[in-house]
């Protein structure tokens, strides 16, 4: 292949892979997207998502209401406590307002807003039919665009000389190539389907991980970056991890493995002890620290049991109940003992004050005297049948990045590299340094998509005419 | 319902648990937005979303969990397999359902007979005597047919065929088990307002273009034709319906004889219904083709091809009779005719037609079911 073949690499094949590689080829450069997964899982993590974050000032056709800047500015400073760039976050929020008729030029659909249902349709954008119909929608774009598409192609080894990229090693099912581009946009996610990585991090622990989405986020590219120079942003040893079905397959289990009969029972661990107040806050608020608690009990396993009082009122669930008539059938059908977890529910029971249920507030209903307390919800486990759901910590993805500047390119010890560009959550952590909220991992990757194809189109003319 | 759920059932059933959980694809259609009315998904539940399915195949190409996942999640093929079961569990009377299992066969078989019939009918001594008073003009076709075996063979063949759908619509609506909205008067103004909604989604095919586009053949591809072409195929036949049934009140009221002139009503509506009815069906049968075979089980695209098969050979030989028909082999085209007229008509009950009956059933369920 020759040296000036493409303008850019995209390295990466998820949302802010192509939201890079589509803003570039507008402009008329020349692109190459070199994604890892076989076309039927492409697309990252972004196959799994669902909506993102935009601000907005006045209702529009696919947003409720009014979400302001400084609202959205203050939701992220709140969720990560200060972990953020504020510079480059400022610059998230802001060309986030214009995002979706942006991404309908490129045959995105979105959600009308008229369901008001939806407690997210304020803040956040719903694409139609979800992450996986953006992935085709924005494929479809790049075909349209000829910018060229290799899939299963796995990048081993990333050329950087004084600081400057000049190729990359690609391993495709015909074979190993060397790519050569003007400029390289990094925009491979992160490295939490790794298990190695995870498990120098985590330990034996890590062999009971169930990764949420593409197996295909291995960290290399991080990896060689990484190696190679660039300084890293966010805490290498973090990943946002919720507690999901434990039944659920290792890897690309997306959304329908969530569990949210938690709030309504108790969690108790193999032993059948309770470790932690299930009536904390709402669900949403709250299933993001259980991925953490999970990871923490003996053999990373927790069981939510519930009565039949709670039957119905948590949402539908992929895997069926583990049902039983009897705490004592319940302990031996999940291997827990039986005498433990009776003298818990009797504890529990026991401690359980009147109050006036409601599951839709943070109602009156707690435990009094246990350690640790149920705050909320708390009603005594005595209508049976039985119903328990096992708990796994479930990784969503991982904080570690390179750093970018405002113009995403990435900053390499010895300084700013100018022809290397990243998007998306390998430097999501510049922004989100810790914690989460809905939503915004797909409005980093979509606005530093734009920002990296539009600079690195920019250096590939400039590098083209020189 | 404790009936078993068959195998396609089962499927559909896993299904609509892991759609429950994700609902990503709820803005697509009404099946989406009933499964979620819903907790579980019995043999009643599972044929109301089938039957709701317009198969416009969106979900399949946004579907994270699409083969090759493993949660293997294909819902137009799964809901349309379902859905020709439902059709062959709804049939009457019962034996007929084999029809459904073997959609060509049971066509040519039919058409065979109805060949056999006419043929018998034409050349019956009976038909010999009316014939013999006819009047000599070359494109009389009471020559060929009289005008009362005509009548009395298509009138008894109409009769059964109306008793058939409505049985089996009302084995359909019987499954669902709904209580009678009607029985408030709240009820009853939800009643109507939902059949109102339902006919208009029927005549607009409005859930084919609901999202603001039309709806796909591969993935990315929005194309209208399907829409236009069912427009062209459901229109061309009340045309010809409309066309037959003016004809009829030219004869029986005002003693007007066949044939009408090229420029009379009858026969400008027939020739308008009837060349949408070669556009609509060759049209649908070529789609068909190019369509993404994974959106629907070979049993409901058999059905289709024999269904959209006999409409354009129906519409074929209707317009050749209509230029042919001062020809001398007129008769033996008359004939072949009003076999696949007859043979379209005996089908009905027992082929893809019903599936305009079920859906809208279900459409009004659904409406009904919104406004509550």
């Amino acid at each position: 292949m020759n040296a000036s073949h493409y303008d850019i690499a995209v390295l990466g094949g998820g949302n802010a892979a192509l939201s890079a590689a589509l803003t570039a080829a507008e402009r008329g450069a020349r692109v190459i997207v070199l994604e890892r997964a076989p076309r039927a899982f492409r697309g990252g993590n972004s196959r799994h998502t669902r909506n993102l974050r935009c601000m907005h000032p006045l209702p529009t056709d696919v947003l409720i209401d009014t979400y302001p800047e400084d609202e959205f500015m203050a939701d992220l400073l709140r969720v990560t406590g200060g972990a953020t760039d504020q510079t480059l976050a400022r610059i998230m929020v802001r060309r986030s307002a214009d995002l979706p008729r942006r991404m309908n030029r490129f045959g995105v659909r979105f959600q009308p807003s008229l369901r008001g249902t939806l407690h997210l349709g304020r803040t956040n954008a719903f694409f139609l039919g979800g992450g996986k119909a953006l992935m085709n929608s924005a494929y479809a774009a790049a075909e349209r665009l000829g910018v060229r598409v290799v899939y299963e192609a796995e990048v081993v080894g990333v050329c950087i000389r004084d600081g400057r990229f000049e190729s990359v090693e690609v391993r495709m099912p015909h074979g190993a190539e060397a790519i050569t581009a003007r400029t390289v946009v990094l925009a491979a996610g992160g490295f939490e389907s790794n298990l190695d990585w995870l498990a120098e991090i985590w330990g034996e622990a890590a062999s009971n991980f169930i990764i949420r989405g593409t197996p295909y986020n291995t960290g290399t590219v991080l990896r060689l970056m990484l190696d190679a120079g660039a300084e890293s942003v966010g805490d290498p040893s973090q990943c946002h991890a919720v507690a999901i079905d434990a039944r659920a397959p290792k890897f690309d289990g997306g959304i329908v493995t969530r569990l949210d009969s938690v709030p309504l029972g108790i969690v108790v661990n193999k032993h059948g002890d309770r470790f932690y107040d299930e009536g904390e806050d709402y669900w949403p608020k709250r299933y993001a620290i259980w991925g953490r608690l999970v990871a923490q009990q003996p053999d990373q396993i927790a069981y939510s049991i519930v009565d039949s009082k709670a039957v119905g009122r948590f949402m539908p669930s992929v895997f069926p109940p583990i049902v039983a008539d009897s705490i004592r059938g319940l302990a031996s059908t999940l291997g827990l003992p039986a005498g433990t977890l009776a003298a818990t529910i009797e504890r529990f029971n026991a401690a359980v004050r009147p109050g006036t249920f409601d599951h839709q507030t943070l109602d009156d209903c707690r435990t009094e005297g246990l350690i640790p307390n149920k705050s909320h919800w708390a009603q005594r486990l005595d209508t049976p049948p039985f119903h328990a759901y096992p708990l796994r910590p479930g990784i969503t993805f991982t904080y570690l990045g390179v750093k970018v500047d405002e113009r995403a390119r990435v900053v390499m010890k010895g300084g700013v590299a100018d022809n290397i560009f990243a998007a998306g959550e390998i430097m999501a952590g510049n922004i989100l340094g810790r914690g989460y909220v809905a939503g915004v991992g797909m409005t980093i990757g979509t606005v530093f998509g734009e920002i990296a194809g539009r600079e690195s189109s920019d250096k590939a003319a400039t590098a083209g005419s020189a | 319902m404790t009936e078993p759920l068959t195998e396609a059932m089962r499927k559909a059933e896993h299904e609509m648990v892991v759609c429950n959980a994700c609902r990503y694809c709820e803005a697509y259609c009404p099946v989406f937005q009933a499964m979620e009315q819903r907790v579980t998904f019995q043999r009643a539940d599972l044929t109301y979303l089938a039957n709701l399915c317009h198969n416009c195949g969106e979900c399949l190409y946004a579907c994270q969990y699409a083969p090759p996942h493993e949660f293997n999640i294909d819902v137009p093929r799964t809901l349309s397999r379902v859905r020709v079961e439902s059709y062959e569990s709804f049939a009457w009377p019962s034996f007929a359902a084999t029809a459904f299992r073997r959609p060509w066969l049971a066509t040519l078989f039919t058409l065979v007979v109805s060949v056999v019939i006419l043929q018998l009918f034409s050349s019956s001594p009976l038909a010999r005597t009316f014939v013999a008073r006819a009047t000599r003009d070359p494109a009389d076709f009471y020559a060929v047919i009289p005008h009362v075996v005509m009548v009395t063979l298509f009138g008894v063949v109409g009769l059964f065929v109306v008793a058939a759908i409505a049985i089996g619509h009302r084995r359909f609506a019987g499954s669902a088990r709904d209580d009678d909205p009607r029985a408030s008067h709240e009820g009853l103004r939800h009643a109507r307002l939902g059949s109102l909604q339902a006919t208009r989604d029927v005549l607009t095919l409005r859930h084919l273009h609901a999202t603001g586009e039309d709806c796909v053949d591969g993935e990315e591809q929005r194309r209208p034709w399907r829409r236009w072409l069912h427009h062209c195929t459901f229109y061309g036949f009340a045309l010809c319906f409309a066309s037959t049934t003016v004809a009829a009140i030219y004869h029986l009221i005002f003693g007007w004889i066949a044939p009408y002139a090229y420029t009379s009503v009858p026969v400008v509506l027939g020739t308008i219904g009837g060349l949408g009815l070669v556009v609509g069906p060759a049209g649908l049968l070529a789609l068909d083709l190019r369509r993404d075979a994974a959106l629907t089980h070979a049993s409901e695209r058999a059905l289709g091809s024999a269904f959209l098969s006999m409409l354009l050979l129906t519409s074929v030989t209707g317009l050749l009779l209509l230029v042919l028909r001062e020809r001398p082999y007129m008769p033996v085209l008359l004939v072949f005719h009003l076999a696949v007229v007859l043979a379209l008509f005996l089908t009905f009950p027992y082929g893809k037609f019903v599936h305009g009956i079920y859906r809208g059933a279900a459409l009004l369920k659904f409406r009904r079911e919104e406004l509550v």
